[in-house]
């Protein structure tokens, strides 16, 4: 069975979807739900330790060989993405059934775990497959089944951020799809590792140039990189609780992956940086980003939109590690990958605690909540220090890592500018914490109590991940730098 | 264009026009799905959207400039892309040359079916149609979540009287579509199982049998219909369909082949390829069929129970 | 060079069109039907990218020396099936933002926003 391992990643939660209807109890379905996703996470780190100690591994679909079947192709980056995705989705899905009883209508809970786990589905696949329309495919799967899930929100706006968000991912997902039919045409395939090979002879046509444009531009739609990121705000404020944390701690980084995907894998380093201006404009575009999304979070009153604008702006670091394109940027980009998973998990998941408990996450509502919610606060607290970038939490280790990067390279206006941009974080964060801790408790909000264990569980589960990373760096630090390694072709 | 039926209506030709021209294409098959889909189920969903949205543009605010900037930078781009093109219709393309000259030359031997896009679509490329199978069922599960049904306070005998009176009047065209119901099944029936052979296949089937439910439902009322087929049921169905396609790869995981490899399902492996290929267009069709169902009752059946809630609080 | 590209320029065209409705109209029903027409441009440009000179049908018969590429039509299959996904779920939100906010104008939505607010 172990070598089935690459499909059984993305079918065990496919097939379980369809699998809940027949179910229908939601309780019953929860607990359905949750043993799927820890099996899902199982599977990846068993696939994580056999890329490791044997390299990657190739899985023909339908027993055809690739290039005219579609193969799943999984390296060291593929599982990294593969166990980041599964374990946030397992520790989000221990606190759903309390999280949604008083978010959505009851007889929705079951529809609400089969788009749960389709939208699981669809990113494994993207991450599994070597096969650059199947990309499309799933991509679809998780894009349709996210409008669905963000709709699911209480509030009549997020009817309207999901149509936003539908019509933004739409356009991203059929602009792939035109650079991926300019790509074929001039190749004639389909797979990624075939284009790879078959691309350079090909590399000065126009059409390649335009095709990679449009890749590269829908990708950045997915991804909500700084000018296109406007649909992300509104879907992640109005979304349930549970839909925002498992979105914002993975359906980006999907994005980022396939980024990096297309422009290290397919088209090459070569190609993407030295015949294009990627590496200024991938530069400019992050660092405003940084900047412009988070003097935006200052400003903002709802918490869930305060972190939306932060989630812009770490997707902002990721980009200028990415621009740097060596190895020590690439892996700064990964490690931040991971690490941003880790605290905007915790941090959304704390919200929904507050949401659970207060029904609100105005700031004005968080009056005093320090010595009301002790628990959530914390957490929320040691999240913020974490996107910060403050020693002894991830933050810093990745922070740290894209400084080492631009420092390697000489840029030292840039690493200037990306502890400014930092600087920023601790203004946005203490803003919450005066109100949390400094200011009297709220009229009428006495009884409010802390978060059920429920909550309590994944939050801190996730929150001593964010510490224990932040201390111990060799594991993730080992596996970002092998897949950034494997990127550059440079054997480790 | 202010009128949002008539702009709904030419986008229907538009898929319809595109349907002729795929022909024209050699494309057969994606021509009969285009007929199906682009000028059938999107206007017909279209149609029944604006019913409950209203027929007008109010207000039209444009933001011409800008978009009409970023258009030509996108447009421009494009052709400027198209420059180094290979001409249409070259036969030394590079995708004529490279990987489906396999497909073209091999793929009697390798399946033994002689539609080469069934051949393509079911099994070189059967985990994208598994893709596109649960695509179709997500868009279900997305129109159920968006669109539940709002039910009726009072019991079946309003129903009934409504329908009576709504649907009374066009005795003709009742008893004609009795007699095309089971014709239209039966050319279902004829794509779905003879998709191997000439263009067709589960999803084209599926769409058509959705088709004749639909114009059941359409004519005779909708709450007969959601009688005749039970909402549990249907939602079990197009379930089913993703199942029926899935266990098909998880067998020929069994079996001792990789997931989807139809040549382990039979000691022959053209045999096995076919029972394959049978059982994945099954599993297309009934989710397709079911799906399109699904959609079609919750939209109209929005509408319906609106203006019975709005009876309800006159009466 | 006109002979030999004036198809993809005309699919570009009417693939612009579609985007200039997206983007441009603030009717969320034209958006859609824009969606649409957007997408349907994509698959022709596909499967003029299939057709081969003299070429016919990809189904196997006698006497049939050369066939149009099958591959671009197996995608676009797949394509059409997610399109009318995409449109499915589209209109069943706009449906559901009809009944939420009273309008389908993207103009009257966002003054009711910001009214809110």
């Amino acid at each position: 069975m172990l070598t089935h391992l690459p499909i059984l990643q993305v079918i065990v939660p496919l097939l379980a979807a369809p699998l809940c209807i027949f179910l229908r109890r939601p309780p019953l379905v929860w607990l359905f739900t949750l043993i799927v996703s820890s099996l899902a996470f199982v599977i990846s780190i068993l696939l994580l330790q056999q890329v490791m100690a044997s390299g990657t591994i190739v899985y023909e679909l339908g027993g055809w060989d690739a290039p005219w079947g579609i193969e799943y192709r999984i390296d060291a980056l593929n599982a990294f993405l593969l166990l980041i995705i599964t374990a946030i989705s397992t520790v989000v899905l221990l606190a759903a059934q309390t999280s949604i009883s008083k978010e959505i209508p009851k007889e929705k809970h079951m529809l609400f775990y089969t788009l749960y786990l389709l939208s699981l589905t669809g990113m494994l696949g993207i991450v599994a497959t070597g096969d650059a329309f199947n990309v499309f495919v799933f991509l679809e799967i998780s894009s349709l089944s996210a409008y669905a899930l963000i709709a699911l929100g209480k509030d009549r706006r997020a009817l309207w951020a999901s149509f936003q968000y539908l019509i933004m991912g739409t356009i991203g997902a059929t602009f792939i799809l035109i650079g991926i039919g300019l790509m074929y045409q001039m190749t004639g395939t389909l797979n990624m590792e075939d284009l790879s090979t078959r691309l350079p002879e090909v590399a000065q046509t126009r059409t390649v140039f335009v095709s990679f444009a449009f890749v590269i531009v829908g990708i950045c739609l997915k991804l909500a990189l700084f000018p296109l990121h406007l649909w992300l705000p509104n879907a992640y404020t109005y979304a349930p609780s549970i839909v925002t944390a498992f979105f914002a701690a993975t359906a980006t980084k999907v994005a980022i992956y396939l980024l990096i995907r297309f422009s290290f894998s397919v088209f090459g380093l070569s190609f993407s940086f030295t015949t294009l201006p990627l590496q200024i404009l991938f530069m400019v575009l992050g660092l405003s980003g940084i900047f412009v999304a988070s003097i935006a979070a200052i400003y903002q009153t709802n918490i869930k939109t305060l972190f939306a604008y932060s989630s812009i702006a770490q997707i902002g670091y990721m980009i200028v590690g990415f621009s740097v394109s060596t190895v020590t940027g690439l892996t700064a980009t990964l490690l931040h990958v991971f690490n941003h998973a880790l605290m905007k998990g915790a941090l959304f998941l704390a919200l929904g605690a507050v949401m659970y408990r207060i029904g609100s996450v105005q700031l004005s509502q968080f009056q005093g909540l320090g010595r009301q919610m002790p628990l959530t606060m914390a957490a929320i607290v040691i999240g913020g220090l974490s996107l910060i970038g403050v020693p002894l939490t991830v933050g810093f280790v990745s922070k740290w890592y894209l400084l080492m990067a631009l420092i390697e390279q000489g840029w030292w206006p840039v690493a200037v500018l990306i502890v400014l941009g930092s600087l920023l974080a601790v203004v946005y964060v203490w803003r919450l914490v005066e109100i949390a801790y400094f200011k009297p408790q709220l009229v009428g909000k006495e009884s409010v109590k802390e978060a059920p264990l429920s909550f309590l569980i994944p939050i801190w589960i996730l929150v001593m991940a964010n510490i224990y990373f932040g201390i111990d760096t060799r594991l993730s630090v080992q596996v970002a730098q092998a897949a950034a390694q494997s990127l550059f072709g440079v054997s480790p | 264009m202010k009128d949002l039926v008539a702009v709904v209506m030419l986008a229907g030709i538009y898929g319809l026009l595109s349907a002729c021209f795929f022909v024209a294409m050699d494309a057969v098959d994606v021509a009969f799905t285009e007929a199906s889909v682009g000028a059938g189920i999107s206007t017909l969903l279209m149609l029944v959207a604006i019913t409950m949205t209203g027929r007008s543009e109010q207000a039209a605010r444009h933001k011409p400039a800008l978009a009409f900037v970023v258009v030509v930078i996108t447009g421009g781009l494009l052709i400027y892309g198209t420059l180094d093109m290979p001409y249409f219709g070259a036969v030394d393309a590079p995708i004529q040359v490279h990987v489906a000259p396999r497909y073209i030359n091999d793929s009697m031997q390798e399946v033994g079916v002689p539609n080469i896009v069934t051949s393509v679509l079911a099994s070189y490329r059967g985990f994208d149609t598994f893709g596109e199978a649960v695509v179709i069922f997500t868009a279900g599960i997305g129109v159920l979540t968006l669109l539940p049904v709002l039910r009726s306070r009072k019991g079946d005998d309003a129903v009934e009287s409504l329908n009576d009176s709504m649907h009374e009047q066009h005795l003709i065209v009742r008893i004609v579509t009795k007699i095309l119901i089971p014709l239209i099944l039966l050319f279902a029936l004829y794509v779905q199982f003879h998709g191997d052979f000439g263009p067709g296949g589960g999803f084209q089937a599926g769409v058509i049998f959705a088709a004749a439910i639909i114009l059941y439902a359409m004519l005779f009322g909708l709450e007969v219909a959601r009688r005749v087929i039970n909402q549990t049921f249907i939602q079990f169905a197009a379930a089913f369909g993703v199942l029926l396609y899935g266990s098909v790869g998880l067998v020929s995981l069994l079996n001792g082949g990789n997931f989807l490899d139809y040549s382990v399902l039979s000691a022959d492996p053209i045999a096995g390829q076919h029972l394959g290929i049978l059982l994945i267009e099954l599993g297309v069709g009934c989710t397709v069929t079911s799906v399109m169902v699904i959609i079609f009752f919750h939209f109209a059946g929005r509408k319906e129970d609106k203006q019975r809630m709005k009876e309800e609080e006159v009466g | 060079m006109l002979i030999g590209l004036y198809n993809y320029w005309i699919v570009v065209v009417l693939m612009m069109i579609g985007f200039y409705i997206v983007i441009a109209h603030g009717n969320l029903i034209k958006k859609i039907v824009g969606l649409t027409i957007f997408q349907t441009s994509v698959f022709i440009f596909y499967i003029s990218m299939a057709k081969v000179d003299g070429g016919t049908a990809p189904i196997l018969a006698d006497g049939i020396e050369r066939y149009s590429n099958p591959l671009p039509h197996v995608l676009i299959l797949t394509a059409i099936v997610v399109g009318i996904a995409t449109t499915a779920l589209a209109l069943a939100l706009t449906v559901r933002i009809k009944e939420a906010y009273g309008s389908i104008e993207e103009e009257h939505i966002q003054e009711k926003d910001n009214q809110a607010c």
